[in-house]
């Protein structure tokens, strides 16, 4: 089972308050993109690897608000180290979707290491995270929602999306325009 | 000849981050470190910050400056080569970025291990963008961190400040 992800995005996104997304290069970028450009989006195009610790530095700079990185499983297992980092620093406000498919999706669909046993929310919980879920359905997904949108943290959903294009949706290319747009939304 | 023994140069940078509003400081452990690793973790305004890997630091101090605070990266020369993908993060956004490396491999050095980084340190760093400056003199690194904090924070580029094995002084096995 598992779900469309430019539809999962959309619902992660809808009313999302003052929430401030992180998304990692490829696919979740577009999907993010797709679901409503906002200022207070950060979009990643490249860096792989560095969505979530991207999301630390953020959630400790702003604690009073929620921080949503949307990466995909290739990005984050880059960095998988980054999750033990993240444990360590217990940022309540932060919480890392994995849109995982089960596949490096940008670059021909390669099989990645989830689709060979992986399982990234186990990963996460023996990091030390507060919670780890992983997300099969639309049920499991409306049950998850609330947790994501005002749980504590740190907390890693794996959502399993259905390996296929969605199409893309680009959005600004320009580092120091999304960088400097993201600051002015945030009042820093 | 060697500068006069009375600066403890260990002992000035943590005011001079402090004095600059750095709340997060990120680092690898190393010993040329551990003083001022003491200090930010002593200090109540600041986060430190322990990473598995060097190339978390580029995430975490564009996270931090998308939020409106300073950070600065604690790491070794051979640390630099985890860096460098990571790098194009700070250079294509223009996030400022401040580095503070001990060397390894160039004075004195014991372990062979650590000259192939240490020789290319400045090599890798100035590859990815980053502005290399360095401090051989005890009282050079007051000044020379300080000035680099303003580099990187009102010029907004990615400055790396470079503590050398002789500075430091030579490991001893
Ligand atoms: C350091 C580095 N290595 C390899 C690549 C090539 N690359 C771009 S996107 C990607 C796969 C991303 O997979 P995932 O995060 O799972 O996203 P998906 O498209 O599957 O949603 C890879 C390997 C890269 N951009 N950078
Ligand atoms: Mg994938």
């Amino acid at each position: 089972m598992s779900l469309d992800r430019r539809e999962a995005v959309r619902r992660l996104l809808a009313d999302r308050g003052n929430m401030l997304v992180v998304s990692g290069l490829g696919s979740p970028t577009y999907d993010v993109a797709a679901a409503g450009d906002d200022d207070r989006n950060f979009y990643l195009w490249g860096a792989m690897g560095s969505a979530a610790p991207i999301g630390l530095g953020l959630a400790i700079a702003q604690p009073e608000r929620r921080v949503l990185v949307i990466t995909g499983d290739g990005e984050l297992l880059m960095g998988l180290g980054g999750l033990a980092s993240i444990a360590a620093q217990r940022p309540t406000n932060l919480v890392i979707v994995v849109l995982d498919n089960e596949r490096y999706g940008e670059t021909g669909m390669q099989k990645s290491h989830t689709a060979h046993g992986t399982d990234l929310a186990a990963v996460a919980q023996g990091c030390g995270f507060s919670r780890a879920a992983t997300v099969h359905d639309e049920s499991e997904l409306d049950r998850t929602i609330r947790d994501i949108r005002a749980g504590e943290g740190p907390m890693l959903v794996a959502i399993k999306v259905t390996a296929g294009e969605a199409g893309r949706v680009l959005p600004s290319r320009d580092g120091v325009e999304i960088k400097n747009r993201f600051r002015r939304a945030i009042g820093v | 000849m060697d500068s006069p023994p009375t600066v403890d140069w260990r002992r000035e940078i943590h005011p001079i981050l402090r004095a600059a509003n750095v709340r997060q400081v990120a680092y690898v452990p190393d010993a040329g470190h551990i003083r001022l690793i003491e200090a930010c973790h002593a200090d109540p305004s600041m986060r430190a910050i322990v990473l598995t890997n060097e190339a978390e630091g580029m995430g975490v101090l564009a996270g931090a400056w998308l939020g409106g605070q300073k950070g600065v990266m604690l790491m070794q020369s051979s640390g630099v080569g985890n860096c460098i993908n990571a790098l194009s993060l700070m250079q294509i956004c223009r996030f400022p970025f401040l580095a503070l490396v001990t060397m390894r491999g160039e004075w004195g050095e014991f372990n062979g291990w650590q000259v192939p980084m240490g020789q290319n340190t400045e090599a890798a760093l100035k590859g990815a963008g980053v502005i290399v400056q360095r401090c051989d003199h005890p009282e050079d690194v007051a000044p020379t961190i300080d000035a680099a904090l303003a580099l990187a924070f009102d010029s907004e580029v990615a400055v790396a400040v470079l503590l050398s094995q002789r500075l430091i002084g030579r490991k001893k096995f």
